[in-house]
């Protein structure tokens, strides 16, 4: 019997607002601990929440965006529990009335299709605050900055069945959400966690095997890790005879395992009721609609135009669009430099490599747009060679200037001077005789495999800087001539 | 619906309120009579009614996303047992 697995996420975005959900604190990154907690956020008495107009909009958007149902009335609810980042002893949350109900996407796979995946709701939340349990010999230290920033947390339906799949959903979710601009993605600063629900049955079975819940993932490449390694455990712990625990489980990305999380399982009872603090939401359709015919540019609508714009194949549209800011870069790039094919090849190829060297996205690039489509004028108009323009490339990296200037200072302007290159060619055949008498006494057919020795001569010979397809078409002919 | 002392225990631990052993049996006969309550309201048929969420009939207002809030951290950790680094400071808590 083959195995199959089956997945659902649960995404947390936090939502791009300002100030807190129910506050008007600020939201923003790297504050001094408990400088923006207010009365509100610590729930001191007194105290009532207030909702946020922009959480409620971004919310809608998202919904409008995968085309889901809007819920015209919803309800905060309280899920009670106990814990210290928790001040209220209560996540204000949505459970029986989301603001966000069934929706759909399509992912892209590896191969170039799609597969579509249900999205169950979306409900707004907020999130708790910061425990810091290693600072302190016997006390855990509290950091509420945190407390009270919107999410919207986003349940998928269990339509998954590999971890490619998962992560191309994920992917999928995170490029929505940043092109309507309600959540910045930042993963390394939790601003998207994900939450990955596994389980395996035999392919076939209709019915779900127990699942377990490995929590707060923050990179793609850790959700595909966390998925495989989960389905491998369960898999193993059933063909032995076993059962799988229905748990919460930590990924651990050092030793690349998921673990318990809990050491006794207490059953979750969060006694969930409608907040009497906080009055049911009502929207309008006019509402809605607004927010609908506003929206952003979306991922898929993007690839489309992409393709039909910039003649981009399926695979390069959809990479080149996924993410808002590069999608942008790249329509700068390719309408300056007037070549989208090239545009699209260097920005797919050596200028994401060096992102990914650097760990730096689009937006942090030291090469902006204008900078980089002037690079790809010189390569057009042959100024430089490929690998020339690789040597401009770094040093404009590491703002030695801008292309011009780098092509004068490191002298890397390419020869396309027909005379020069035909006395360069004759110098390096005058020098291997040995290499020229064995093309001479090949077979014809195996002579074109031997003109790279001498094309690195030549190049050699020249610094670097004879135009190669010039090279060639003069060299082939005046070896040819000797033959006769 | 019937509760027990241990269904007593429980929501008295889940809602983290110290009880006395010997009070268990009162608050089982209190909290069984508000239930037998519900249970009565719910012989009601109340097809076709929606859910009331909440019993003032209004909607929620909005409020604007404006900062509005200053760093008061001095001020609001005067309440706090215990203070550190700017952290509030509570038993080690890691499960």
């Amino acid at each position: 019997m083959e195995w199959e697995a089956v997945i659902g996420l649960e995404i947390h975005a936090q939502l791009a607002t300002k100030t807190k959900i129910f506050s008007g604190a600020s939201t923003a990154f790297g504050a001094q601990a408990n400088t923006q907690a207010c009365a509100i956020d610590l729930a001191l008495p007194g105290t009532l929440p207030v909702f946020n107009k922009q959480a409620l909009e971004m919310a809608v958007m998202f919904g409008t965006a995968i085309d889901a149902e809007i819920g015209k009335t919803s309800v905060f609810d309280r899920k009670n529990y106990f814990y210290p980042d928790s001040p209220k002893g209560y996540q204000t949350s949505q459970l029986f009335y989301p603001i966000v109900g069934q929706g759909e996407l399509d992912i892209n796979l590896q191969d170039g299709s799609t597969k579509r995946i249900g999205v169950t709701r979306a409900h707004l939340e907020e999130d708790a605050g910061k425990s810091l349990h290693e600072k302190f010999a016997d006390m855990s230290g509290i950091d509420l900055n945190r407390a009270g920033t919107p999410l919207l947390e986003i349940v998928s339906d269990p339509d998954m069945r590999s971890a490619e799949e998962a992560v191309a959903y994920a992917k999928k979710i995170h490029s929505i959400v940043t092109s309507i601009g309600i959540c910045d993605g930042n993963m390394a600063e939790g601003s998207f966690r994900v939450d990955c629900n596994v389980s395996v049955r035999y392919k076939g079975e209709s019915e779900f095997g127990n699942r377990t819940e490995t929590k707060n993932i923050n990179s793609f490449r850790f959700i595909e890790k966390a998925i495989k390694g989960e389905i491998i455990r369960q898999i193993e712990i059933l063909e032995d005879g076993g059962s799988i625990t229905q748990e919460t489980r930590l990924y651990d990305a050092e030793k690349d395992e998921t673990r318990s999380m809990r050491s006794k399982e207490e059953a979750n009872d969060y006694r969930y009721f409608p907040c009497p603090d906080l009055l049911p939401i009502v929207i309008e359709d006019e509402y809605i609609e607004k927010i609908r015919n506003n929206l952003p540019e979306l991922p898929d609508a993007r690839k489309q135009r992409f393709i039909e714009q910039y003649q981009l194949s399926n695979n390069d549209a959809a990479t080149l669009s996924s993410n808002k800011d590069l999608a942008a870069y790249y329509e700068n790039v390719a309408q300056d430099c007037n070549d989208n094919k090239l545009a699209a090849n260097w920005m797919l190829g050596e200028f994401s490599k060096v992102l990914n060297q650097h760990d730096l996205s689009i937006e942090q690039s030291p090469v902006d747009a204008q900078g980089f489509a002037l690079l790809l004028k010189r390569i057009k108009d042959d100024t430089i060679s490929a690998s020339g323009a690789k040597k401009v490339f770094e040093a404009m990296w590491n703002n030695e200037g801008n292309a011009d200037q780098i092509i004068e200072a490191k002298g890397l302007k390419q020869v396309s001077d027909t005379g020069a290159i035909e006395a360069i060619v004759s110098e390096v055949i005058a020098k291997s005789d040995k290499q020229v008498q064995q093309y001479i006494a090949a077979e014809p057919e195996k002579r074109g495999k031997m003109l790279g020795f001498f094309m690195g001569q030549i190049m050699k010979a020249s610094g670097g800087k004879a135009n190669p397809g010039q090279v060639q078409s003069v060299l082939k002919p005046m070896l040819d001539a000797m033959c006769d | 619906m019937s509760l027990d002392n241990t269904d007593v225990e429980k929501i008295a631990h889940l809602a983290r309120v110290d009880i006395e052993p010997k009070d268990t049996p009162e608050y089982l006969k209190n909290i069984t009579s508000i239930l037998d309550l519900v249970d009565q309201m719910q012989s009601v048929n109340t097809e076709g009614v929606d859910p009331l969420s909440h019993p003032l009939d209004a909607v929620q207002r909005l409020r604007a996303d404006d900062v509005t809030e200053s760093n008061q951290r001095e001020l609001l950790q005067t309440v706090a047992p215990a203070v550190e680094e700017g952290l509030f400071l509570v038993p080690k808590v890691i499960d």
